[in-house]
């Protein structure tokens, strides 16, 4: 409310500068001429400007536009923008009309040969164009430190949920503390309204170089910093899958470090967490032999453990506990695989055990050069991680 | 009342002795001169070999980017694009042609014979060449191995830690770093030379106040060039400790911080944005009143402004950095201090308006530019308010929105205004006119190009699409926007192909342009085009800003005024 009514403050004292404007300019010139008015077009032109921008946004339906916002902070930068976007298109209607009409007002003719009147300048306009911009930039600044505020200084709910997002070269890590979850690329957090709702708080950092988180319509991105911690707080209105991406360049596969973000009923999300907090157990295999020849689950985690995959790959409850690539223990619950790169399908899943790097050139798991049958193997083991 | 102009007794009676001697003779000629016009051309020339280069390299990325999926090029090579793209464009483009210019007029605009130390101008762009040179020795060099053939690939802002040995082996990082360090070398010593020039040199009348606008902006933006370039040579000499003698400063898996670099590249990279807009203002300063045909409208407020610019924009380096984890003080203290810079900016744009109110605007290739790059600079500054909105900012920044407003900035304004500079003071140059039919191809071309590209760039950023990737989603709804962009892209390559062949084609058959032919009234235009090598014959001595409007017009002189 209070921002409307500055808006209309802003606009009025800027529409009624520009008429003085016109006015001074004109009587400073020496040969007074006389103006069309045209504020009016001006206005028009501001308003079609407008609901041009908005139709073009409008009609490109994406899943990551900022205009279709569904959480607080996503909403009130959303409003603050608009509110911005306002202001700086009557400023550019006011200003390209002026210019317009001045390229246009005062080419030569053909047939003129005298030098126009040589005006130097003139002290008031001077100063009310200095003035003018002067008290913009104090509402606009005034409305910009009110949202920065209520955003950025929110207190937390007790009932909130922490979570810990770690950035590594193309994935996301993410840890619930309060439920001894790992996992990763696909964040599930409750809705925020209605009964059971929470507001969701993330703690933010890196293992490696500069990530940034970006969901675009849950809310804006916040950098992951080695050797820091940064903090932003999500309060999703509505049930459902959002996607974002890594917003700062960190490496090969940085277009590929996509980002899904579940926003589940409170229910789904007990359902979930109730879900992952199952360990997995060392399979008791028939053949306890990694060279085995059967393809099925048990021989499946020998070979997973004999090779190199549980350096970097955990699966609680089992021996792999390698920390530097996803937490395997749940792989079968999430839709997709190398973090958005592919859907999860038993097909994919063995097509990226054999060569990620046809799916993710330049990410950090290499082709392992198994054989077939091996990769058959783990990947009948990994179909069993639900 | 001031005193009466006499500018340049003598100096359009000066005869270009055509010199005849062979190219090797020629070629030496250019190689050890210290003569401020030859080095400017050098610079200028160096420039545009680069601009060709950054702009494939930026051809190559639209194609690639032209729809979702695209397997054009390697992920890692178009890293390398984007990396050498942003760093040919900055530094190998925009600060040695605007160096070049300011070598070719700030003296012959003061009265001058030549810059104040001319042996450290020849050092000076020297240096900067090596850079170029460096930077693409990486493609051959830069695994250390001939024909492994790589470039820098961590982005033309290099981020730490991204830039340390761990995760940036080879050499790549290292050629990037050293080619800057030569750069910055080159950029202080000119920087160096201009403030030496623009407060020693000035011929007698002219004082500081009667300066045309354009030395006033150079001066201005190599104060801001030697505050700036300082604190990024101190972070490339830190990269290089870190890297070569087991430092830790930007190391974080050593305790180091990956917020300083951004705070020493920012504190750099703010400041260079305005050191590459500033002498475009002072081009438009230049070239509108000449073609609206009236003095510049507030002098004295344009010179306030142009200051005043250059020491707001070193205190709001950290508007780079809204996402990284500022406290809602810091935010809120950049979003105001970013804000102001409109403040200045505003004010230049408003007198270049009352310049051209009631004037008797000329189309010729200069103003054209011209004003095409006035509305574009205006809806530049106006999406850089929209980013200074710190809250926003965390939507926008590092999207397509950001890219789309700073390429308004560095095409929009800084190039429309390069291309308006080149046909200006073409002649002057070279003696001979750009051909006017070829010029207005090559800017309704580019115009068209420019707006296809840029103004639609700004709607996949709200849409969510990040820069530097070198893929998308087909599902995110960016695909059209992007293939739109790539063809803009491409109708701008072409236009910038008409505007190398009119350079080289009028070079030879262009129209003899003599010594003045826009009747200006600054003193560049009293002494022959090209100049001789010792510029005036005489000293000129002036009497007002517009020393030959006073002498056109000695009925109504400007230093009757004073």
């Amino acid at each position: 409310m209070t921002i409307t009514k500055k808006r209309k403050a802003t606009q009025g004292n800027f529409l009624t500068s520009t008429q003085e404007l016109n006015c001074a300019t004109i009587a400073a010139h020496r040969n007074t001429r006389p103006v069309k008015s045209s504020t009016s077009i001006r206005g028009s032109l501001a308003g079609l400007a407008l609901l041009v921008g908005h139709q073009a946004v409008a009609l490109a339906e994406s899943p990551t536009s900022i205009f279709s916002t569904l959480s607080t902070p996503a909403h009130e930068t959303n409003s603050i923008g608009l509110f911005v976007v306002i202001i700086c298109t009557a400023i550019f209607a006011v200003v390209a009309a002026l210019l317009g009409y001045a390229f246009w007002r005062f080419r030569a003719g053909n047939s003129d040969e005298h030098e126009p009147a040589q005006v130097f300048g003139s002290m008031q306009i001077e100063l009310s164009w200095t003035i003018i911009p002067v008290l913009i930039v104090v509402v606009l600044f005034l409305a910009t430190a009110r949202t920065l505020f209520s955003i950025q200084d929110a207190p937390k709910p007790a009932n909130a949920l922490n979570i810990t997002a770690v950035g590594h070269q193309y994935w996301w890590e993410y840890h619930y503390p309060e439920y001894g979850i790992v996992t990763a690329n696909e964040l599930h957090i409750p809705v925020a309204t209605g009964n059971g709702g929470r507001v969701t708080y993330i703690k933010l950092t890196s293992a490696d170089v500069i990530h940034s988180f970006w969901v675009p319509q849950l809310g804006g991105k916040t950098d992951m910093l080695p050797n820091r911690v940064n903090e932003m707080w999500w309060d999703p209105q509505k049930a459902g899958v959002y996607v974002g991406q890594c917003g700062q360049y960190c490496g090969a596969q940085h277009a590929k470090m996509l980002l899904r973000v579940y926003v589940d009923t409170p229910e789904q999300f007990a359902a979930w967490v109730a879900g992952q907090r199952k360990q997995q157990t060392e399979l008791v295999a028939d053949v306890v032999d990694s060279t085995s020849e059967a393809v099925n689950p048990s021989v499946g985690q020998k070979v997973f453990e004999q090779q190199s995959c549980i350096n970097c790959h955990a699966v609680q409850g089992t021996v792999a506990n390698g920390r530097f690539g996803p937490d395997l223990t749940h792989l079968m619950s999430r839709d997709t695989l190398g973090a958005g790169a592919i859907q999860n399908t038993p097909e994919n899943l063995k097509a990226w055990v054999e060569d990620p790097q046809q799916f993710k050139p330049g990410c950090l798991m290499p082709a392992m050069h198994l054989t077939n049958k091996q990769n058959l193997q783990i990947t009948a083991y990994l179909q069993t991680l639900k | 009342m001031g005193s009466q102009t006499y500018p340049v007794a003598g100096g359009l009676q000066t005869e270009t002795a055509p010199s005849r001697h062979g190219y090797l003779e020629e070629i030496h000629s250019w190689i050890v001169t210290v003569d401020h016009k030859k080095l400017g051309i050098m610079y200028i020339v160096y420039a545009l070999l680069f601009l060709v280069i950054g702009g494939l390299e930026a051809i190559l990325m639209r194609i690639q980017l032209a729809a979702p999926g695209l397997h054009f090029l390697e992920p890692q090579t178009f890293n390398r694009m984007f990396t050498m793209h942003g760093t040919t464009m900055v530094f190998l483009v925009g600060m040695m042609i605007l160096f070049g210019f300011g070598n070719y007029l700030v003296p012959l605009m003061i009265g001058a014979r030549d810059m104040a130390f001319p042996r450290l101008n020849a050092f000076s762009f020297w240096m900067s060449a090596l850079a170029g040179i460096l930077l693409y020795f990486s493609f051959i060099g830069g695994n250390g191995l001939a024909g492994t053939g790589t470039a820098p690939d961590m982005g033309w802002f290099a981020y730490a830690p991204l830039t340390e040995k761990a995760f940036s082996p080879g050499h790549t990082t290292d050629y990037w770093t050293i080619a800057l360090l030569a750069n910055g070398i080159g950029s202080i010593g000119t920087s160096i030379n201009i403030l030496a020039t623009v407060f020693c040199m000035r011929t007698k009348g002219m004082t500081l106040m009667r300066m045309p606008m354009l030395p006033w902006l150079y001066a201005t933006m190599s104060f801001l060039t030697l505050l700036a370039i300082s604190p990024l040579t101190a972070a490339q000499a830190m990269l290089m400790i870190d890297r070569y003698l087991g430092g830790h400063f930007f190391d974080t898996q050593a305790g180091g911080s990956a917020i300083l670099w951004a705070h020493f590249f920012w504190i750099f990279g703010h400041p260079e944005v305005y050191v590459l807009v500033l002498p475009a203002f002072g081009m438009a300063s230049e070239i509108i009143p000449v073609f609206s045909r009236k003095a510049i409208f507030g002098y004295p407020a344009m010179v306030a402004a142009s200051v005043s610019i250059g020491f707001i924009s070193l205190g709001v380096w950290a508007h780079h950095m809204f996402t990284i984890g500022l406290t809602s003080y810091g935010n809120a203290f950049f979003t105001l201090s970013t804000m102001l810079v409109g403040v200045p900016t505003g004010i230049k744009l408003f007198n270049w308006l009352a310049t051209l109110w009631g004037g008797k605007i000329q189309y010729r290739p200069p103003m054209m530019f011209a004003a095409a790059y006035l509305i574009q600079f205006l809806i530049a500054g106006l999406t850089g308010i929209m980013l200074s909105v710190s809250a926003w900012d965390w939507q926008l920044h590092n999207s397509y929105f950001v890219v789309a407003h700073f390429h308004y900035v560095l095409v929009g304004a800084i190039v429309f205004m390069l291309f308006s500079a080149l046909y200006y003071w073409y002649p002057k140059m070279t003696g001979r006119m750009l051909d006017e039919k070829l010029a207005k191809w090559h800017f309704w071309l580019f115009l068209i190009g420019f707006h296809l590209t840029f103004d639609l760039m700004h709607i996949p950023g709200l849409l969510g699409m990040p820069r530097w990737i070198y893929t998308y989603e087909a599902d995110r709804g960016w695909g059209t926007l992007n293939l739109l962009i790539s063809i803009g892209g491409v109708i701008q390559g072409i236009a910038v192909l008409i505007f190398v062949y009119n350079m080289v084609h009028s070079y030879f058959k262009g129209e003899l342009a003599g010594p003045d032919p826009w009747d200006a009234w600054t003193l560049e235009w009293a002494t022959a085009s090209p100049p001789p090598s010792y510029n005036f014959a005489t000293d000129p001595v002036v009497g007002s800003r517009r020393p030959l409007w006073d002498l056109k017009h000695p009925d109504d002189p400007d230093s009757a005024f004073e």
